[in-house]
């Protein structure tokens, strides 16, 4: 395999019902950090129905070359079709790396893109970087559990690919007047060869208020809170902050709050300004989601619990003083009491 | 209806300790453990076959010892259980497991149903069973809540971030079990008797004549790890007196204002 052929580094931007993800951006910031180490062309490839959306996006964060497959048969994913048109793109052009968000569709397509065109494929990192005199990408990513990292090399084929979590890496910042390329293909994908069809979908009840994975802060709540009914004082504090509220698996496991809330390696990463966890223990699953926040407040009654260790302030207290203390304080600064 | 469901064992991830003065992971005494998702996996298997009748095959890929996490799953209610194991599989990444896997699978089947975890929790991949499915051609649908089979189609309900869809498909087909898809049941006291008679056969590469050998251990992993490391702890964490909880609020506040953090 000559590995010159392949060139530019490509980012899928996954929608849901023609609307992109967000770690499709997240990811064009990372994928053109590495075009531009490698000095190759940061792409974004659209496949869908209504494409609009995506593409004003992609515009705006920068990608150099917009591929776009466009057809009623991509109107929802499946692997077959997105797999079909990805694959296309690639014979064509040759991409030289591909990042793809570590979504549920995101893994699915792809390892059925790795596997069709005989490379390696890094899940779910949480760094890349590229090897000065290889040109290979490091892959980083967390394993048992997130006690052990590991780096990843696939030096001997190419395209190289990766998935990586949503929110492991900012959204980075838009682009005044880009001129993006874009290329248009018209790849179909015949119904026969579609296994699997989409018939019906519920969508997940609407969370009010502000997304975990966008809040600025987060008032994260954990086994020490002891029941559902104490979740509503961290949602006050989270309110006056101007965030949204989190959880630990413990607290999502007895039924205290719903799983979309759930901070960790099998739930969300989140990297806020400020990181509240009370009565969090700091299990390595749960710092596996959250060790990035720029400010990390840690209030547990035992002084010996592993999250100090990841906290730039922590109190040694009840939750149950500390909180109602932190929401009275906070009005009073805001002046809604005295 | 027949049902290969591939399971691994793999550490107990909760039990892994770092050693303080080394830095690196403590890996005795931790006990292994069939993959929470891949007992979802069997469940799910186990209960197809209760309602649709036919037989459940486990398949597992490691070394010997994983034979105990073979027991485990006929306890459970497997009927038939395989370890894949040979030396040439070794070094293995997911390319190269899900292909090792899918000849296993060809050389047992034909399944209508092969199942495996949404993901393992030492590598938490999550890419290995829709790798599997890649290999053999089939359809596949990853991370189900449930399964139901009508004829030679079935119906599933598929998580997504934005909420569940409902997906037809056509048999053969590979699903992924997550903790919501089901809740595992516990082995009878006679199935783990039973299992420790049972007889469990060892796949290797000599009964695997088809297999391309440029695509299995460490030479036919696409993958390799450069280096490891144990993340490390920022141990700067400043401590608040919490004597008064108002004050310390105050004084948290009052600290977090100045950083021009609030
Ligand atoms: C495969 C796998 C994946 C996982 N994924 C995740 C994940 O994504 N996210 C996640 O969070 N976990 C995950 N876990 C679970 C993780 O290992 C821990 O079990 C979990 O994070 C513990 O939650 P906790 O800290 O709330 O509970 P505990 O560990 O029980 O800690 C509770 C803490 O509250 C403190 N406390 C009690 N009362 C008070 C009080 N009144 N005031 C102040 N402090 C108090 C205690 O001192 C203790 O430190 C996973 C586990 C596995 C095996
Ligand atoms: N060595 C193995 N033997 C059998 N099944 C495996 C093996 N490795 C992975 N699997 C299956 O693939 C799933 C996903 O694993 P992974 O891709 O490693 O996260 C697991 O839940 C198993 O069902």
């Amino acid at each position: 395999m000559d590995l010159k052929q392949y060139q530019d580094v490509w980012v899928f931007i996954d929608c849901f019902q023609g609307h992109p993800k967000d770690v499709g951006y997240e990811l064009l910031g990372q994928g053109r950090l590495l075009a531009e180490a490698l000095k190759q062309k940061c792409c974004a490839v659209i496949i869908g129905e209504n494409v609009d959306e995506a593409i004003k996006g992609a515009t705006e964060y920068g990608a150099d070359i917009i591929y776009v497959v466009r057809g009623e048969e991509y109107a929802n994913y499946s692997a077959d079709a997105y797999g079909h048109a990805f694959l296309e793109l690639c014979e064509k052009y040759h991409p030289n790396t591909i990042l793809i968000g570590a979504t549920a569709n995101g893994r699915d397509l792809g390892s059925k893109l790795a596997i069709r065109l005989k490379t390696g494929l890094t899940a779910d990192c949480t760094a890349l970087s590229v090897e000065e005199d290889t040109g290979n990408v490091v892959w980083e990513r967390p394993a048992f559990g997130g006690n052990l990292y590991a780096r990843i090399l696939c030096s001997e084929t190419r395209p190289q690919m990766g998935t990586v979590r949503p929110g492991a890496f900012k959204k980075p910042q838009k682009c005044q007047n880009k001129l993006s390329v874009m290329i248009r293909e018209d790849i179909r994908t015949k119904q026969e060869d579609i296994l699997t069809k989409v018939i019906d979908f519920i969508k997940a009840k609407d969370e009010s208020g502000i997304k975990l994975e966008e809040a600025e802060y987060i008032v994260a709540g954990g086994r020490g809170l002891k029941g559902a009914e104490n979740f509503t004082m961290l949602k006050e504090l989270a309110d006056l902050l101007g965030g949204s509220v989190g959880a630990s698996r413990a607290a999502v496991d007895a039924g205290w709050i719903p799983q979309s809330k759930q901070v960790g390696q099998t739930g969300k990463t989140v990297t806020p300004k400020v990181y509240i966890a009370c009565g969090i223990s700091g299990a390595v699953q749960h710092l596996a989601g959250m060790t990035e926040s720029d400010t990390i407040i840690a209030i547990n009654k035992d002084a010996s619990a592993p999250i100090f260790e990841v906290a730039d302030y922590g109190i040694v207290g009840d939750v149950f003083e500390m909180v109602p203390a932190m929401i009275k304080e906070m009005r009073i600064a805001k002046n809604l009491e005295q | 209806m027949n049902i290969v469901v591939c399971v691994k064992q793999v550490p107990d991830t909760t039990e892994i300790k770092i050693d303080p003065i080394k830095n690196t992971l403590i890996r005795q005494g931790v006990p292994s453990i069939m993959n929470p998702f891949d007992k979802n996996a069997l469940e799910e298997a186990i209960q197809l076959k209760e309602q649709y009748s036919g037989s459940v095959t486990v398949i597992s890929m490691g070394p010997e010892q994983a034979k105990a996490t073979l027991r485990e799953a006929l306890s459970m209610g497997a009927d038939k259980a395989y370890l894949v194991t040979d030396r040439a599989f070794g070094g293995s990444d997911t390319y190269a497991t899900s292909y090792i896997l899918s000849k296993v699978i060809e050389k047992l089947g034909p399944f209508d149903v092969i199942l495996g975890g949404k993901q393992a929790i030492d590598g938490d991949t999550g890419q290995t069973a829709p790798s599997i499915a890649e290999h053999l051609g089939i359809a596949r649908l990853t991370h189900i809540r449930s399964m139901k089979i009508d004829g030679n189609k079935c119906v599933v309900e598929r998580e997504i971030e934005e909420g569940i869809e409902i997906v037809e498909a056509k048999l053969p087909i590979l699903c992924t079990a997550t903790k919501e898809t089901n809740k595992p049941r516990y082995a009878t006291i006679k199935g783990k008797i039973d299992s420790l008679k049972a007889d469990i056969e060892n796949i290797t590469l000599a009964d695997l004549p088809n297999m391309d050998i440029t695509k299995i251990g460490l030479k036919g992993s696409p993958t390799r790890v450069k280096s490891t490391f144990i993340p490390e702890r920022k141990s700067s964490c400043e401590m608040l007196e919490s004597v008064n909880p108002r004050e310390t609020a105050k004084v948290l506040f009052g600290k977090l204002a100045e950083a021009k953090i609030l």
